[in-house]
């Protein structure tokens, strides 16, 4: 069986530019994404909405068609791309160091397959944030980055009276996407703190050395004041009603409670980086405070605390598409350094610039998670926290009081985490309950043990391998 | 819930079957994003039997579960339509076929 | 809590149990547990309730799992209601099924054993098709002969369980240090000392070191010997699935959620709680040769337990003699013997002393002084 030097997981801007520079150093990539065309989520369906007057490119902005540029670059590469690719598994298969192999396991069409490589990047993103509120489950609700990856998946805007609550860049852009590309919404509820002037100000001037993106989002503000859009901040306590579909928003500011009827309710509370590989993997993580999330310890090349197993992208820290850009040159570098085909001293060189690149896109990072924390508000007990085995915070509260202040222990007592989402919904909530019932640091609480398979994956699928091998 | 962009389509289409009835679906679109514009839900929950619709369509929720060309818990936001295929909500807990 | 009558060293399975048996019999019991990285046998178990087929080498073995299996009914009553948290206890006997006509004759065979030359009480052998006739909703793959059945067999949801166990435990009374690692054990003038995180001490004139694999470690300071090795086990969970498993079976048991686990292996590899995907495959195979239609159901989960082993695989209950009050209990069974362990071997270390069959149990059973 063929032995990559480089498997690499996720292409989105940092699995592309390190499986571009990775074969530039003439090494063996392939690259395993779950979607059916590169550009990760940033740049979903960059190729095909990007064709010669296409209105949908127009409105979706300039940063966007950039990514058909990397796109087509990642395209001529060399590497082996294998779109629709599921990861359910990674395993070291040996730890010498001259033979330092790894097993990922995939189904793609419904077939399981090994792939064996001697290093693994891991480039596979962030996750929107996931903040409990009542009704979130309710259908009508969805994330604006889903409601986003709608528009460029299949061009779709959403109707009905529709509403965006949360906070950060991306709710911005989305709301400045559709009022280029002629979509109706009926309110932006911000749920960012109004104390902006007070958090934002230490942070400024840093942040001015990427001035062209904060030009950017003030535009996206100014647009939307302009637009006449209701607008309202301060906004806490959402609460989505209705039967088996949304039909009415209601929320609370400091001048009062108030409600709407809606068909689509869109949130975003920030990006928390995808951290289940590494986690399941035993890597050690480290706490941000800044970004209320957990992402992998890197050394200066993107190695975790396995050796041969490196990170870039938002999945090191929430940074933005640029930055990934800046993350994957620098992991291809500490890659090619680690299977010996770059000297340290040459690594050492090469990585200069990449490290300018990714301080400047970093810039206005900081700015970014003053101004958009995530919510710290409570959660009611009767609101769903773990979606799949729809457990309610009272039950979780009840449980994280009885005993011990160990997520994996909530988790055996009430199912938290145990459904096919594995906790990629749940497992912060969780640990933000136990934080409050022991009255510890949030840090200090960790995150429950995260087991095989990293997607389901069926029985048949499972068998099949041991078949292909006798 | 959804509706195409005004002077959409772009590019080619394909005819997909959802829960019998022939539903016209844009290339590159998601099976998750049929189900959500044509119905609005995906399953019906094997806890509480309550539905619930495609959330985050980046394969983190479950909550688009569906069954897709007869393969059931199947994540329809990381299924590309294609010509024929057959798209059904996911009603409750999974059922062995022999 | 003054100072208790008992500190019993683990909040797993079998140390619960027992505290939950002493409570109820008016001892004041204060149990220690360790740290979150612990081995844990108590959160990976299977969830079996198993008499058919235990026992072979050791018959009082067989007797005392019969006898807790009997006892179950009215424990989980009991636990149920004085913890308010429901375990999911069903006894509505169990399969073990065999993949060729051998290896039906071979099971046939060791049960005859057990039962002292004929079937024991309450089993039966069934050939293909009583056993699909059992089954109703999973059709069976080609290779399946048929099945033992058993009819004191039944399983329980093991996490509640435990969960029901230590919130019994709080409710009558009794104390759960958590995260409380013991550093030493030692003797006093009026019995034992502890030394728990950070200096603290806890003491008492009995002490029940039921800490599973840590046993060994926390006793063997005051020269008792406590042969206990680790054999892992890895399992399988599938998403919830309609109901198709009436009874367990071994290795295949569909719980009350309606997931299906799928275990397990027995590997010999120490200390290493790590799963494989080989493993996986493995169970996937044999699980599927059973019931062909599990194909298209999804594992959303692997994990892997160390059994608690002794060198014959049965239980460790002893009271060295130069240590009364002192207590190791360690076994591979602490759901299926959690209803003995909670009503008789709690009422016999109250007494000071075992007696009948669990006199076998002792760990003396492996010091027997071989003639010069």
């Amino acid at each position: 069986m063929m032995i990559f030097d480089v498997a690499i997981i996720g292409a989105g801007p940092a699995g592309m530019q390190a499986a571009c520079d990775l074969r530039r150093r003439d090494l063996s990539v392939v690259v395993l994404d779950e979607q059916p065309a590169p550009g990760g989520q940033i740049w979903r369906g960059v190729e095909r909405n990007c064709q010669p007057g296409s209105h949908l490119a127009q409105g979706l902005g300039a940063e966007y068609r950039q990514g058909a540029d990397v796109a087509r670059s990642f395209r001529a590469s060399g590497a082996d791309y294998r779109p629709l690719s599921r990861v359910w598994q990674i395993e070291e298969s040996s730890k010498e160091a001259m033979a330092q192999g790894w097993q990922v396991f995939v189904t793609r069409e419904s077939q399981a397959e090994v792939i064996e490589a001697r290093r693994i990047l891991l480039a596979n993103g962030a996750q929107e944030r996931p903040v409990p509120f009542p009704g979130w489950t309710r259908p009508g609700v969805l994330t604006v980055g889903a409601a986003q990856i709608l528009l460029k998946s299949g061009g779709l805007l959403p109707e009905g009276p529709v509403w965006i609550c949360g906070a950060g860049p991306l709710p911005l852009l989305y709301a400045h996407q559709l009022r280029k590309l002629g979509g109706q919404i009926a309110g932006f509820l911000d749920t960012a703190p109004r104390d902006t002037l007070r958090r934002g100000l230490p942070h400024l001037n840093g942040a001015l050395r990427d001035w062209k993106s904060l030009a950017k989002g003030l535009g996206w503000q100014a647009g939307m004041r302009l637009s006449g859009l209701r607008r309202e901040t301060g906004v806490t306590q959402l609460r989505a009603e209705g039967g088996d579909r949304l039909e009415r928003i209601r929320w609370q500011t400091p001048e009062g409670e108030k409600s709407a009827t809606a068909g689509v309710l869109l949130i975003h509370e920030g990006l928390v980086p995808s951290v289940h590989p590494t986690l399941s993997l035993q890597c050690e993580h480290a706490w941000s405070d800044a970004q209320q999330s957990l992402r992998p310890v890197l050394d200066p090349w993107g190695e975790t605390t396995r050796s041969g197993l490196f990170v870039a992208g938002d999945a090191a820290g929430i940074d933005g598409a640029k930055a990934a850009l800046a993350k994957g040159a620098l992991a291809a570098i500490g890659i090619a350094r680690s299977l010996g085909v770059l000297s340290d001293a040459r690594a050492r060189h090469a990585r200069v610039a990449g490290d300018r690149a990714l301080s400047k896109a970093r810039a206005a990072r900081p700015l970014l998670d003053s101004l958009y924390p995530a919510p710290e508000g409570k959660i009611g007990d009767d609101t769903i926290v773990c979606r799949c085995e729809e457990l309610t915070a009272g039950q979780i509260r009840a449980a994280a009081r009885r005993g011990a202040a160990d997520p994996d222990r909530v988790k055996a007592e009430t199912r938290a985490g145990m459904g096919p989402c594995q906790g990629r919904q749940c497992g912060y909530t969780i640990a933000r309950l136990i934080a409050e019932a022991h009255d510890m640091p949030r840090a200090d609480v960790g995150f429950h043990n995260i087991r095989p398979p990293l997607k389901p994956v069926t029985l048949g699928e499972l068998a099949s391998l041991g078949k292909t091998k006798a | 819930m959804f509706r195409p962009l005004p002077d959409s389509p772009e590019g080619p289409t394909v005819t997909v079957f959802v829960e019998g009835q022939p539903v016209v679906a844009r290339d590159g679109e998601t099976a998750a994003s049929v189900l959500l514009r044509h119905l609005g839900t995906a399953r019906i929950t094997p806890v509480s039997e309550s539905p619930r619709a495609p959330f985050c369509m980046m394969g983190c929720c479950f909550d688009c579960l569906a069954e897709i060309d007869g393969k059931g818990s199947t994540q329809s936001c990381l299924v590309p339509v294609r010509e024929g295929m057959t798209i059904a909500r996911q009603m409750g807990a999974r059922k062995v076929v022999a | 809590m003054a100072q208790p009558d008992y500190i019993v060293i683990g909040a797993g399975t079998v140390g619960v149990s027992l505290a939950y048996g002493l409570q109820k019999r008016g001892q004041a019991v204060c149990v220690v547990d360790g740290g979150a990285r612990d081995f844990r046998a108590a959160r990976a178990n299977f969830g079996l309730v198993w008499v058919q087929g235990k026992g072979g080498n050791l018959p009082a073995y067989a007797r005392w799992t019969a006898e807790s299996a009997a006892l179950w009914p009215g424990f989980r009553d009991a636990l149920e209601q004085c913890s308010g948290i429901g375990v999911d206890y069903q006894k509505p006997g169990g399969l073990a099924f065999s993949l060729s006509e051998q290896a039906l004759r071979d099971r046939r065979a060791v049960l005859e054993v057990i039962g002292g030359g004929a079937l024991p009480e309450g089993v039966e052998m069934l050939d293909r098709d009583a056993l699909q006739a059992r089954l109703p909703d999973a059709p069976l793959g080609p290779d399946v002969a048929g099945a033992s059945y058993g009819a004191s067999d039944g399983h329980v949801n093991p996490l509640k369980l435990l969960a029901a166990l230590q919130q019994g435990v709080l409710q009558l009374g009794g104390e759960i240090l958590w995260d409380w690692p013991v550093q030493t054990l030692r003797t006093t003038d009026h019995g034992y000392e502890l030394t728990g995180p950070d200096g603290a001490k806890l003491r008492a004139a009995n002490v029940i070191v039921a800490a599973g694999l840590a046993t060994s470690g926390i006793v063997a300071p005051l020269g008792i010997d406590s042969p206990l090795r680790p054999q892992r086990g890895q399992l399988l969970v599938t998403e919830r699935m309609a109901p198709m498993l009436p009874m367990p079976c071994s290795g295949l048991r569909q719980t009350a959620d309606g997931t299906v686990m799928i275990g397990a292996t027995h590997e010999d590899v120490g200390l290493d709680t790590g799963t494989t995907q080989a493993s996986a495959t493995i169970l996937a195979e044999r699980a599927l040769r059973i019931l062909p239609a599990l194909g298209g159901a999804r594992i959303v989960r692997q994990w892997s337990g160390l059994r608690v082993l002794s060198p014959d695989g049965g239980p460790l209950y002893t009271q060295p003699e130069s240590y009364p009050g002192l207590w190791t209990v360690s076994c591979h069974s602490g759901v299926t013997l959690a209803a003995v362990h909670a009503e008789r071997l709690a009422e016999q270390i109250l007494a000071g002393a075992l007696t009948g069959d669990t006199r076998h149990f002792s760990e003396d059973r492996f010091h027997v002084p071989t003639p010069a």
